[in-house]
């Protein structure tokens, strides 16, 4: 209740607002590389729901949870049977669907919230340069992905390292076959983050969004199927390059090898044209990244 | 020091729509108002200080440095509390002017603390770790005006902060602005499409209208110098006229009011006296100074 002898004497009805002195800030102020960390760690935490409502860790932590399980189920049956079901490239490729729709639950929430409140011209406004904010959510949807594959990745290594009847020999081929595995799932983070946030990043609908990164990712699988299928052998060996998922499966193919086929080439064949797969990667990420770039020198100015 | 300085200004959009036209104007800390109407060019003025766009011509200084060359520097330095709604719903308060302040430079700690104390400020308590989709427009504004302040800048750059509010509400706002620029030691940029708005809490007085600067004054040299007393009774309008001429006292007739310049605290009294000397019923008794608008007026009808 307000005393009325103050009320009296204020000349217009403050209400609420009482008497505290306001201090100056004579602290440090960090430089632009730090509020870089700063956005980049709380980018990271958004994509798996950390400081937000529960709502939206279900579908972050349903798709670890689901690619945590079938890494542990793929170590036990190895270490039931002694020998690997699956190389660790070749788990980052079955896992590539819950990939694609980890990029469409996390991209649209890294970026199109932002669009969606008008929050940039709050962020616009502090010295942190443009590009900055467009690269530190990148940066932050790559590692979230890698981590994504990397720590079940890790999970299996773990998993064949102590069961290995090998000692420590064991331990090191192991480690031989995990680290490729890592930089293909590195591969796999970098491709996916650069298209799918630059995807979410022109809409601040989170639906149109989401839908919009499940559409570039799936609807491109069947121009590849339709590709490989002509009577053309080069058309068929260079179909991988239409759709996201099959580029990157066609360089782990030219840069891996065994790891990821395994004698049988299966379906998927590119001939003599690896070094025109991993070009075509490189540019993909470079466009995909340049077109983020330039739509953040644009947006809410 | 000045605060703001602006050398023939101007910024065309796709060279057809002028937003500023040759605006040459240099202001003092302090309190600052900027009015004009709709599209008379604030929020273009706003953005080029703030460097988010650069103008096409002229030059501009804010706190000694150019926002076209060096715009990290003036934006370490400046607040900004934009006109539109910018606040993510599911967000508390205090994340978001935290997370604010660390994007601004400021450590963990030293952001968490100045966040409290920014909307501890503003007047936001407990609220504060409610998500900002269930606040009343007030509260927005609040939390809008202590994300500008968490850094502790030396200017505020607030563009429309009454917008949306009730006239409780608005009376809080400029309060709290009136405060900030008085006690916080922070000079502030106001800007307004109600010039008897922030008239009330202004230094400085900016008026442009398309785009042209109208006048730019200390509002002390705008106003007169002596306030003004306004009587409104029920009934004997006239006579009290009459009687407070008699008294020697240079009455202005406005409407149903009469305008009563004040000499000194002697005058309530005289008028005090008259009233109860006829026995009319006081509507009314209240100071009000001369309205700036006043001075616009017939500049603005060259305008019509």
């Amino acid at each position: 209740m307000p005393e009325p002898s103050t009320a009296a004497v204020r000349p217009t009805p403050t209400g609420v607002i009482h008497d505290i002195g306001y201090q100056r800030y004579e602290g440090p102020r960090l430089g632009r590389r730090q509020v870089f960390g700063a956005l980049y760690l709380h980018g990271l935490r958004t994509a798996f729901g950390f400081g937000r409502s529960a709502k939206a860790k279900i579908f972050p932590w349903l798709v670890v949870g689901i690619v945590t399980l079938v890494a542990v189920a793929l170590a036990a049956v190895r270490s039931q049977i002694g020998e690997p079901v699956a190389t660790y490239a070749q788990f980052a490729d079955a896992m590539s669907w819950l990939v694609i729709f980890f990029v469409a639950v996390v991209a649209p929430e890294l970026v199109s919230r932002d669009l969606r409140s008008g929050v940039l011209p709050l962020y616009f406004s502090r010295p942190l340069p443009r590009a900055d904010y467009a690269l530190a959510k990148l940066l932050a949807l790559v590692t979230a992905l890698w981590l994504l594959l990397g720590g079940p990745q890790l999970l299996m290594f773990l998993g064949a390292a102590f069961t290995t009847k090998q000692g420590m020999r064991g331990v090191w081929n192991e480690l031989l076959d995990l680290l490729p595995g890592l930089l293909y799932a590195g591969l796999w983070a970098v491709v996916f983050a650069s298209v799918g946030l630059l995807v979410a990043s022109l809409t601040g609908k989170r639906a149109f969004a989401a839908g919009g990164v499940v559409a570039v990712f799936l609807m491109t699988t069947p121009i590849v199927g339709v590709l490989s299928i002509l009577p053309s052998r080069a058309a068929n060996e260079l179909a991988g390059l239409a759709s996201p998922s099959t580029l990157v499966q066609g360089v782990g193919i030219w840069s891996l090898g065994d790891l990821l086929v395994e004698g049988d080439p299966g379906e998927m064949m590119i001939g003599g044209f690896g070094p025109v797969y991993a070009l075509a990667a490189v540019l993909l990420v470079a466009g995909a990244t340049a077109l983020l770039l330039a739509r953040y020198r644009k947006v809410a100015s | 020091m000045t605060l703001i300085a602006t050398q023939s200004l101007t910024k065309t959009y796709g060279g057809r729509v002028t937003a500023l036209a040759d605006l040459t104007v240099a202001v003092e800390p302090g309190i600052i108002g900027l009015v004009g109407a709709n599209g008379a060019g604030k929020s273009t003025l706003i953005k080029i200080l703030l460097g988010l766009i650069a103008p096409t011509s002229g030059q501009v200084s804010v706190l000694g440095i150019d926002p076209t060359a060096d715009p990290a520097a003036v934006r370490n330095r400046v607040g900004y509390m934009p006109e539109h709604d910018c606040l993510p719903p599911d967000l508390s308060a205090a994340e978001l002017v935290t997370h604010l302040g660390r994007m601004s430079g400021l450590p963990r700690t030293a952001a968490r603390e100045r966040a409290s104390e920014a909307l501890r400020h503003v007047g936001l308590y407990e609220e504060r770790y409610r998500p900002v989709g269930g606040y009343s427009t007030g509260m927005k504004q609040r939390v809008k005006l202590a994300q500008a302040l968490v850094h502790d800048p030396d200017l505020l750059l607030l563009d429309e902060p009454t917008n949306g509010l009730d006239p409780a509400g608005r009376d809080a706002m400029l309060a709290l602005v009136h405060r900030i620029g008085t006690e916080f030691g922070i000079s502030v940029l106001v800007c307004s499409h109600l010039l008897g708005e922030v008239e009330r809490i202004c230094d400085t007085l900016i008026a442009i209208d398309g785009g042209r600067l109208l006048r730019a004054d200390n509002i002390s040299a705008m106003t007169s110098a002596t306030d003004v007393l306004a009587v409104e009774v029920s009934e004997g309008t006239e006579e009290l006229a009459a009687r407070l001429a008699e008294l020697k006292l240079p009455v202005a007739r406005d409407g149903r009011l009469l305008l009563v310049p004040l000499a000194d605290d002697g005058t309530y009294d005289l008028i005090l006296g008259a009233v109860a000397e006829l026995d009319l019923p006081l509507h009314r008794l209240d100071q009000r100074r001369h309205r700036v608008a006043e001075l616009f007026a017939t500049r603005e009808l060259t305008h019509a």
